[in-house]
């Protein structure tokens, strides 16, 4: 590993250039994909060929061509430009339902594996209480009441997505705490909070990255899953699993219009996996993800 | 140099007065500091020796409130230290005597700076803390301070991240980082033990140098008495939990009255010995959570008689500035002329 970091004293470009020579076959591969549907997500009105609501009557179930790429549903929308759409929503929701959960789930752990004692005590009792919820189970109740719909998708995740970063980050932080690094910053006389979130958290924060790409692929199946159900995101807005479940009644005439979307669904969690697997070979070989 | 009569030259920098640090565990208690007194005289260099689990580090994370609870109890009569008493202080004032007037060092550079940051910005940190610095300024100050731990072009190094550095540079820099406050005491635990022998010596070198510059004191833990003899003017030997001699360098090596000490003086290898085996001290250290209320080396001890174990054996002084925790103090010195 000391072999392949740079110097970081030729340029940006340098660097970059080293760091990606020194990533594994996954990790290059991964982030390849990744690229491209992020590229797809963020310039798709000027990437898709078509207009995703566009309903062309002349030109429906036709199969995938030159023309329509991933050929067109029975409304004669190009399916193509509507996965592209929809990887901005299913990105976007992806994004917000692992790192939100990330990003408070690891101070609580942090905080929690740091101070340890009655703290400690309590933040996991907390912890217990949301993981003994069946999830799906308390998500499909929350929409149930709530009605259908992003936010509450968002509300019944954050009440549970935390659990998991606040479990590793505390595993974590109670080993840092006794190494001497730690003592040594206490014996410099600094404050607690900078303590935990300067010097401890950068040395935890390895393996809850390398979880958040799991996490992240799972996010999106879910929401995709919700979406089928009829609970997430509701037609015509062009979201994957949304889409999967529009095709579903014409599958014998017209396998594209589920197959297509899914096949990017697919596309995205292998690719999300290859990266957490690449991560995890790259930040330390203790840590493995779970898809 | 020999100034270890606290009375004799004023106040002590730190008085640690009847300290208790006791480990409440499920197998049982733990005492491992019973009632330590100790003076810590201004710029001088104390060293404390014994064997590993003889509470040397333990006294260090006492005085500094490093210990945490549960499972550690700490409690002591009084840890004064400039006027001010440790164990009463409130956690900000606690962090800034930790910050600036007292610095400890660690045995294992390697694990003391913290692996994703780079070793400047480390440095750094605590002039920018606790003296305000602006970035630029503590740059420079950063680079100052590593040159005068002896890192060779500071500047080209200042960036770089610990797993670049070598160990004995690792400690350098812990020391610049500890110096950064300007501490009037420096602890030091062990710290040349994880270091090879000829680093250990620059290392010491420069502990010692930098305390005749800075006039701060310095107390040196370690289970190696050569390395104590060498650099320290006044001598703390520990032994389950606690203190069974106290003299000045020169006493303890001339006349030692407790037989532990005795026993460490002849397990140091010596060029010009002519027996060719150390010796060692029979047994092994006590268990501390059995401890009798007599002399916790009596049983390793082949002076021991059944008064030894009859009652606590207290401190006492055997000769100017020279104290003992033996009842026959006149039997060792007698047992140290027949071994020379």
């Amino acid at each position: 590993m000391a072999s392949a970091l740079p110097t970081a004293r030729n340029g940006l470009f340098a660097t970059i250039g080293a760091e990606i020579r020194s990533w594994s076959p996954t990790l290059k591969i991964g982030t390849a994909i990744m690229g491209i549907i992020l590229f797809g997500a963020v310039f798709a009105p000027w990437v898709a060929p078509y207009d995703p609501y566009f309903q062309n009557f002349a030109a429906t179930l036709q199969p995938p061509g030159p023309a329509h790429l991933f050929g067109t549903d029975n409304l004669g929308r190009d399916i193509f430009s509507r996965v592209l759409y929809g990887a901005r929503i299913d990105l976007q929701i992806g994004l917000i339902t692992t790192y939100v959960p990330m990003s408070y789930g690891m101070l609580l752990g942090a905080y929690s594996g740091y101070i340890g004692g009655r703290v400690d005590a309590v933040v996991m009792r907390i912890l217990d209480t949301a993981m003994a919820f069946p999830f799906l189970v308390l998500i499909i109740v929350i929409l149930a009441i709530l009605g259908p719909g992003v936010q509450n998708i968002y509300i019944s995740v954050f009440l549970v997505a935390w659990t998991m970063y606040a479990r590793l980050a505390r595993a974590e932080m109670m080993v840092e705490r006794t190494k001497d690094y730690i003592t040594a910053a206490r014996v410099l006389g600094f404050p607690t909070n900078r303590i935990i979130l300067r010097h401890g958290l950068p040395n935890v924060i390895n393996s809850s990255i390398v979880f958040s790409m799991s996490d992240f692929v799972l996010n999106i199946l879910l929401v995709s899953g919700l979406s089928f159900l009829g609970l997430g995101i509701q037609p015509p807005i062009p979201e994957w699993g949304a889409m999967i479940s529009e095709g579903k009644d014409f599958i014998l005439q017209a396998w594209w219009i589920s197959t297509m979307p899914g096949f990017v669904v697919v596309l995205t969690g292998t690719a999300l996996s290859l990266i957490g697997d690449g991560l995890a070979q790259r930040l330390g070989e203790r840590h493995h993800t779970l898809v | 140099m020999a100034r270890w009569q606290a009375s004799a030259t004023g106040p002590a920098l730190l008085a640690v007065c009847d300290l208790v640090v006791e480990f409440r565990g499920k197998q049982g208690n733990v005492i491992a500091n019973d009632h330590l007194s100790l003076d810590i005289l201004p710029g001088e260099t104390l060293g404390i020796v014994g064997e590993s689990g003889s509470g040397k580090s333990v006294l260090c994370r006492a005085i500094l409130r490093l210990l945490p609870s549960p499972p550690a109890f700490v409690r002591a009569t009084s840890v004064m230290f400039d006027g001010r008493d440790l164990m009463r202080l409130d956690d900000a004032e606690m962090r800034r005597v930790r910050g600036q007037d007292i610095a400890m060092i660690f045995q294992n550079p390697m694990s003391s700076l913290n692996p994703v940051w780079p070793i400047g910005d480390q440095v750094a940190e605590p002039l920018r803390l606790h003296k305000g610095m602006a970035r630029g300024e503590a740059r420079a100050a950063t680079i100052a301070l590593l040159r005068r731990v002896g890192i060779p072009s500071p500047e080209k190094r200042i960036d770089d991240y610990p797993y670049q550095w070598s160990g004995g540079m690792m400690q350098r820099a812990v020391i610049a980082m500890a110096l950064a406050g300007a501490p009037r005491l420096m602890l030091a635990d062990e710290p040349t033990t994880a270091l090879d022998v000829t680093i250990q010596d620059q290392i010491l070198a420069l502990l010692l140098e930098l305390q005749r510059e800075s006039a701060m004191a310095l107390v040196l833990v370690s289970h190696d008495m050569g390395v104590i003899a060498e650099t320290c003017d006044r001598i703390v030997v520990m032994y389950a939990g606690r203190i069974v001699e106290l003299a000045s360098t020169p006493q303890i090596f001339e006349a030692p009255a407790h037989p532990y000490t005795l026993g460490l003086l002849r397990s140091i290898p010596r060029l010009d010995a002519r027996k060719p085996r150390l010796s060692s001290i029979p047994g092994q250290p006590p268990d501390l959570a059995q401890l009798g209320i007599g002399c916790a080396f009596a049983d390793r001890c082949s002076l021991a008689t059944p008064e030894c174990r009859a009652a606590r054996v207290e401190l006492r002084s055997v000769g100017p500035g020279h104290a003992s925790a033996c009842l026959y103090p006149d039997r060792v010195a007698a047992l140290a002329m027949a071994e020379t």
